[in-house]
């Protein structure tokens, strides 16, 4: 049967954790049709329909889709459940947010962040902040799954000609409405989805010493992490929050500078491929998951690291 | 205004867990328990309502075995004003917990209902969201402040790229994120109170509603383990290391 793949996107662009999700898809149906909610999506449709796994894109376009809001996007998804055996969206905030109300209007239980497809019905997923992985299995009429974007590839965005089909808006009655949206502006790449994230704990000890930290990104074309620790404290927003009350991410190489390793910090990083450890304190628990661990003063050290990376650059060029 | 607030009872968070010999989960006997997280920044809320004047009764509801008595005495000790156990012997999933707390509310009638947005044991992130649906109430999810006016109800949400701000309408179904405030800790004299404090017991038999688990737990593993890593010496070292030995840089 069928596999519906819900977009997360910002009307302009898809998010990559729709890529990720279709690659997810992919290991269930070779039918994979695409569901974009949202206002003015032509373009998006254009670029949508060019992805090679996907077999139809559907376009619901519609003002009142714009801001997301869940109470009205959500029937439009249980309108279409009965042609397909599986429903998947990103376990980001935007798939935690929508797909249960699905699960709620098809009275099904859904199953969150699924790390792992085994069969049509045998999913993995981490519990207890990834400290145990379950194997679950359902015989239920839909299978309503959110998919942890790290956990699977990114698809390829070209190659594809699929069908578009644009189906009609279902208006509910909704008493929410969106005020605004406060969202942190930068040129380096998205957390989730860099090659490499550089994270910073208190250790830095206060927000201007987060230069240090954009400075070695920049140099590393890397993303901005922090533990929660930093974000509390207020060194940083919380938008950059690396574990499990903040973003998974899963780099190739992830950089921990001051940060001490707490069990729910590790939670949101550990299936990074190369971790880094640099900090002061050896017997900072961060040193027993790191690949390499440098025990320095990391106010020495990160200014060390640009200029031998400088060097190396020197060298190549 | 009436609030009621869902609470779990979970292994304590600073516990390190470990999985059954047999692999059928995680223990859980002999293990400290605690109020869920979040579920305490979603008391906090309440008391901080009834303090401000906003509401006039708060009340905790709490589903699971016997020792689900803990939890809601703790809110209690934290300010709630009476709670319900709904007593059942088996794990419930998302779907048949929202259908639980749904026929409770039909009887309390609650203005707002406040949990935490996930429990730290299964993390499933789904109660308050199905709740919301069943119930065809505003929902709000993941939030991070909260101000109500006039039966107004402004709330900011952490989403990925930053905070989301919505406003709303009452009653409403809110799932709380740690960021909303920081919960009391129970003092000795609230903690005595709270054990005078109405405690109603109700068996989830009785309600009438399928609470079967729909998904079958084949096997629970421990995740793999890193292998230990090297020390670096200096900094030179490190940065030839990533060039040359993992290739990452």
């Amino acid at each position: 049967m069928s596999v519906l793949v819900v977009a997360e996107h910002d009307n302009k662009n898809l998010k990559s954790s729709t890529l990720n999700t279709i690659s997810a898809a992919e290991k269930l149906s070779e039918d994979i049709h695409l569901l974009i909610l949202g206002n003015k999506i032509e373009e998006l449709a254009k670029s949508a329909k060019s992805i090679q796994l996907v077999k139809k894109v559907i376009i619901c376009d519609h003002e009142k889709l714009e801001n997301q809001i869940p109470e009205l996007s959500s029937p439009i998804i249980s309108n279409l459940a009965e042609n397909y055996s599986h429903i998947l969206a990103p376990s980001s905030t935007f798939g935690k947010n929508l797909l249960p109300r699905v699960s709620a209007q098809l009275d099904v239980t859904q199953i969150s962040d699924i790390i792992g497809i085994e069969s049509q019905d045998t999913f993995i997923r981490p519990i207890y902040a990834g400290n145990a992985i379950s194997y679950v299995q359902t015989d239920q009429k839909i299978n309503l799954m959110t998919i942890r974007p790290t956990s699977f590839e990114k698809c390829e965005e070209a190659g594809g000609d699929a069908a578009v089909e644009n189906i009609p808006f279902i208006d509910s009655e909704v008493k929410t409405t969106f005020v605004s949206r406060e969202v942190s502006k930068s040129d380096r790449p998205e957390l989730g989805n860099a090659r490499v994230v550089v994270s910073g704990g208190r250790g830095l000890e206060n927000s201007d010493n987060f230069k240090l930290l954009y400075d070695l990104a920049d140099k590393l074309n890397a993303a901005v992490g922090a533990s929660r620790a930093a974000v509390d404290s207020g060194y940083i927003g919380n938008e950059y929050q690396v574990g499990q009350t903040g973003k998974m991410v899963a780099p190739e190489l992830y950089i921990a500078v001051g940060i001490s390793g707490a069990i729910q910090h590790l939670a949101g990083m550990k299936e990074s491929k190369v971790i880094v450890a640099i900090n002061k304190d050896l017997e900072a628990p961060i040193f027993n998951i790191a690949d390499y661990g440098l025990s320095s003063d990391l106010f020495q050290a990160i200014p060390e690291i640009i200029k031998e990376l400088d060097l190396l650059n020197q060298i190549e060029s | 205004m009436k609030v009621l607030v869902a609470v779990k009872r979970v292994v304590d968070y600073k516990v390190q867990i470990r999985v059954k010999s047999d692999n059928s989960g995680v223990e859980t006997q002999n293990v400290k328990m605690s109020v869920n997280p979040p579920d305490e920044n979603a008391i906090e809320e309440a008391v901080k309502l009834k303090e401000q004047g906003l509401a006039n009764e708060i009340i905790s509801v709490s589903i699971g075995d016997d020792k689900s008595q803990d939890v809601l005495r703790t809110s209690m000790a934290m300010g709630i004003d009476r709670s319900i156990l709904v007593k059942s012997q088996n794990t419930l999933e998302p779907l048949a917990v929202a259908k639980t707390l749904k026929i409770i509310i039909d009887k309390e009638k609650p203005d707002l209902v406040l949990m935490g947005k996930q429990a730290i044991d299964d993390d499933s992130n789904q109660t308050g969201q199905i709740l919301s649906a069943l119930l065809n109430w505003p929902q709000g999810c993941f939030i991070s402040n909260l101000k109500i006016e006039n039966n107004k109800v402004f709330i900011s949400r952490e989403i990925d790229e930053g905070i989301e701000n919505l406003e709303t309408s009452l009653p409403a179904v809110l799932t709380c994120d740690l960021r909303l405030n920081t919960p009391r800790f129970a003092s000795l004299p609230n903690i005595m109170k709270a054990k005078k404090k109405p405690l109603e017991t109700i068996d989830i038999d009785t309600l009438g509603i399928d609470t079967s688990s729909k998904i079958k737990t084949l096997k629970v593993i421990e995740p793999p383990k890193r292998k230990a890593g090297i020390m670096v010496n200096d900094v030179k070292e490190l940065v030839q290391k990533l060039k040359y030995e993992a290739k990452v840089i």
